[in-house]
């Protein structure tokens, strides 16, 4: 008898299992969104911000019931792929995201990785997100990039000539790491602080991504006296010691870079010699920051521990994809349906306070909306947390 | 002049405490610790969470790196490489289990740690400047007579106790160590730990200089390797020669090569490929092994 009841009670469990499975299941659809980008090795924390950004919004809004698109309320699942700042892994990447039907990819973080999946986005018909920079990702004839940022070219002109009006600035040196990305970054930026007329006084000095010692490397540079240092392209584990490797070294001018930064990994690295530090961040600073801003902030926090200050900016990228769909559910599975919304899309901005919009820009850069439009917020590093110096936007 | 002499001392002193853990592990069990880079960050890590986290002084958070290193380096011996080589005769068994390590501690790193960069406040605040023709910020200095420090007690346990001295005879030729009496078990696993513990021991110093983040392992390793295979592998004397070579000519060279750009390793590089074909041995080494 006891047996009978058992076996009973476990295949009636079994189908109530099952029905439940499968009427969770049925209740909300998945929507699959891509990340290809460099979640290991010493650039890891800018992909890795960009994965936990989109995995905590995604549950945010799971936990909401899920988005409607159209007549159907999809679950966000976001598939990670970790590129290890590899061109030939992110091709990989964007070919697995192909595989798995996924039409939206966040990523890759750096610029070889972004030039090299181009092909496969744009054979699978797939909508991409990098956060580089090169001008021919976004101009036509390509059409299937969006940057997920404001590039360096556009938040350079705008930092230095803020500095030759306010700071008094008139010499400048950049130094970079010697990858594509700082690099570019490098040029551009010296190219614009010349057309400003600023004197560039050195912008040959480069360094080993895996530096330990920056007081050699910036040496000859600090000799030429500049009254701003750009670190241009600058990770965020290289930022510290190269600002207290300056300062030790006497430099007593302005630092700057157009990369976002980590305002704790900038207070354990440099401490007080940091301060003064400008960079370009995000929408989370006191002024802008909506409530759901700091709600995000929060359940960032909840699940890993940590924020990082880079996920102000790496919000944004997962909160147009959602809300583009919205405006035009046709583009589900039909990026060009995408584009044709783009020129037009306008949506509200949860991140920030005010009527601020979500918009597609970069017909000046890239001569077609091929841009999120993010604020172009200017940071200064004081005591530990940045304080806003100006607010731009991109057009 | 002065401040390029000064920066290779500096950068040889945190080099050769690199490289002498690695070819210690190197000489003993003929083993190539491709992760000795990854303990490296490690110990950088437990030195920060001891500082940063636990609040506690640097000088423990220096024992803790020290401490965990050596319990880690024994116990990878023990289970890992130790039934390895009893099983293989194949290099390449050891050589594919030292990578498989370095694989899974920059993950334990990643998962314990984070992918963050992380650094502890300065020891020591101000700046030595001489006249602006050397100027070297205090917590440097100390950090570098610390290495020297540890390279000295390290070459004095090495040649005068007991464990130092078995540890050599095992490393001139194991089977005749083990024939006079020497436990080649323990002593290897003794010297694993010391190796991982020299490993643990620099990146708690430099977390200090220079911080610390997981992707410093593998071109932590690289450079470890360039520098035994200057001095010559498995020689301690070596190493050290190793560590101070690499330093100073990558001080030169970022002073003298700035103009032409990033060419220091470059050059490096080219430099060794020739120095390798005219003398594989390394300085040190015995063309014999």
């Amino acid at each position: 008898m006891k047996r009978r009841n058992f076996l009973a009670t476990t295949g009636l469990s079994l189908v109530l299992a099952v029905a439940a499975t499968t009427s969770a299941w049925a209740e909300n659809a998945k929507l699959k969104i891509g990340f290809v980008g460099v979640t290991s090795g010493p650039a890891a924390a800018w992909g890795i911000s960009n994965q936990r950004s989109m995995e905590t919004r995604a549950a945010w809004l799971n936990e909401l019931g899920g988005v409607k698109i159209g007549d159907v309320t999809y679950d966000i699942e976001i598939v990670p792929f970790d590129d290890q700042k590899d061109p030939k892994r992110a091709i990989a990447g964007m070919e697995k995201m192909a595989q798995d039907g996924i039409h939206y990819v966040v990523g890759p973080n750096v610029d070889d990785g972004a030039a090299a999946v181009r092909p496969v986005a744009e054979q699978n018909g797939i909508m991409y997100f990098p956060y580089a920079f090169p001008k021919e990702l976004y101009t036509a004839p390509a059409s299937n990039a969006i940057l997920g940022m404001v590039a360096n070219y556009q938040s350079g002109p705008a930092i230095y000539k803020y500095l030759m009006e306010n700071k008094g600035v008139k010499k400048v040196a950049f130094i970079a790491g010697n990858e594509s990305d700082p690099l570019s970054q490098r040029d551009s930026g010296s190219a614009a602080a010349k057309a400003l007329g600023l004197e560039v006084v050195s912008d040959t000095v480069t360094y080993q991504m895996d530096t330990t010692d920056f007081t050699p490397v910036l040496l000859p540079v600090i000799q030429t006296a500049p009254d701003l240092l750009v670190l241009s392209g600058v990770s965020p584990a290289n930022a510290p010691q190269l600002i207290r490797s300056a300062r030790e070294l006497g430099y007593t001018g302005l630092i700057s870079t157009e990369t976002a930064q980590d305002a704790a990994v900038l207070a354990e690295g440099a401490g007080e010699l940091a301060n003064g530090f400008i960079s370009v961040g995000g929408a989370s600073t006191p002024e802008l920051a909506s409530d759901a801003m700091k709600e995000f902030v929060k359940r960032y926090t909840d699940m890993f521990g940590e924020y990082n200050d880079e996920s102000n900016t790496k919000v944004y990228a997962l909160e147009y994809i959602i809300e583009t769909l919205k405006a035009n559910p046709a583009a589900i599975d039909n990026v060009e349906e995408f584009k044709k919304t783009m020129d037009t899309f306008s949506a509200p901005n949860p991140f920030m306070v005010g009527d601020a919009k979500l918009s597609y820009v970069g017909t000046t850069s890239f001569g077609q909306k091929r841009q999120v439009s993010v604020p172009l917020v200017v940071n200064e590093f004081k005591d530990g947390k940045f304080e806003t110096l100006f607010v731009a936007q991109v057009d | 002049m002065e401040q390029i002499l000064a920066n290779g001392l500096y950068l040889g002193a945190q080099y050769a405490l690199i490289a002498l853990g690695l070819t210690l592990i190197f000489s003993l069990m003929n083993v190539l610790n491709f992760a000795h880079g990854q303990m490296y960050v490690f110990g950088g890590f437990v030195t920060y969470t001891v500082v940063a986290q636990f609040g506690l002084p640097f000088i423990v958070g220096l024992i803790a790196s020290a401490l965990v290193l050596a319990v880690m380096g024994a116990l990878i011996e023990r289970f890992l490489f130790r039934p390895v080589i009893r099983k293989s005769k194949r290099d390449e068994s050891t050589m594919l289990l030292a990578a498989g390590i370095a694989f899974f501690l920059d993950a334990v790193i990643l998962l314990l740690f984070g992918e963050k960069q992380r650094g502890v406040p300065k020891v020591v605040n101000g700046v030595f400047n001489w006249d602006m023709r050397l100027i070297m910020p205090y917590d440097r200095i100390l950090i570098a007579v610390l290495a020297i420090a540890l390279i000295v007690g390290f070459i004095l346990f090495m040649q005068y106790s007991r464990t130092g001295r078995a540890m050599r005879a095992l490393a001139q030729d194991r089977m005749a160590a083990q024939l006079m009496g020497v436990d080649v078990d323990r002593y290897s696993m003794i010297g694993f730990a010391l190796g991982a513990m020299l490993a643990g021991l620099v990146g708690g110093l430099l977390v200090t200089i220079t911080g610390i983040n997981l992707g410093m392992g593998g071109p932590t390793s690289v450079k470890a390797f360039l520098m035994i295979m200057i001095g010559g592998a498995g020689v301690i004397s070596g190493a050290i020669a190793g560590g101070f070579i690499l330093g100073m000519m990558e001080s030169i060279g970022l002073t003298v090569l700035a103009a032409y750009g990033d060419v220091t390793y470059l050059v490096i590089f080219v430099t060794l490929m020739i120095f390798l074909a005219i003398r594989p041995q390394g300085l040190m080494g015995k063309p014999w092994g």
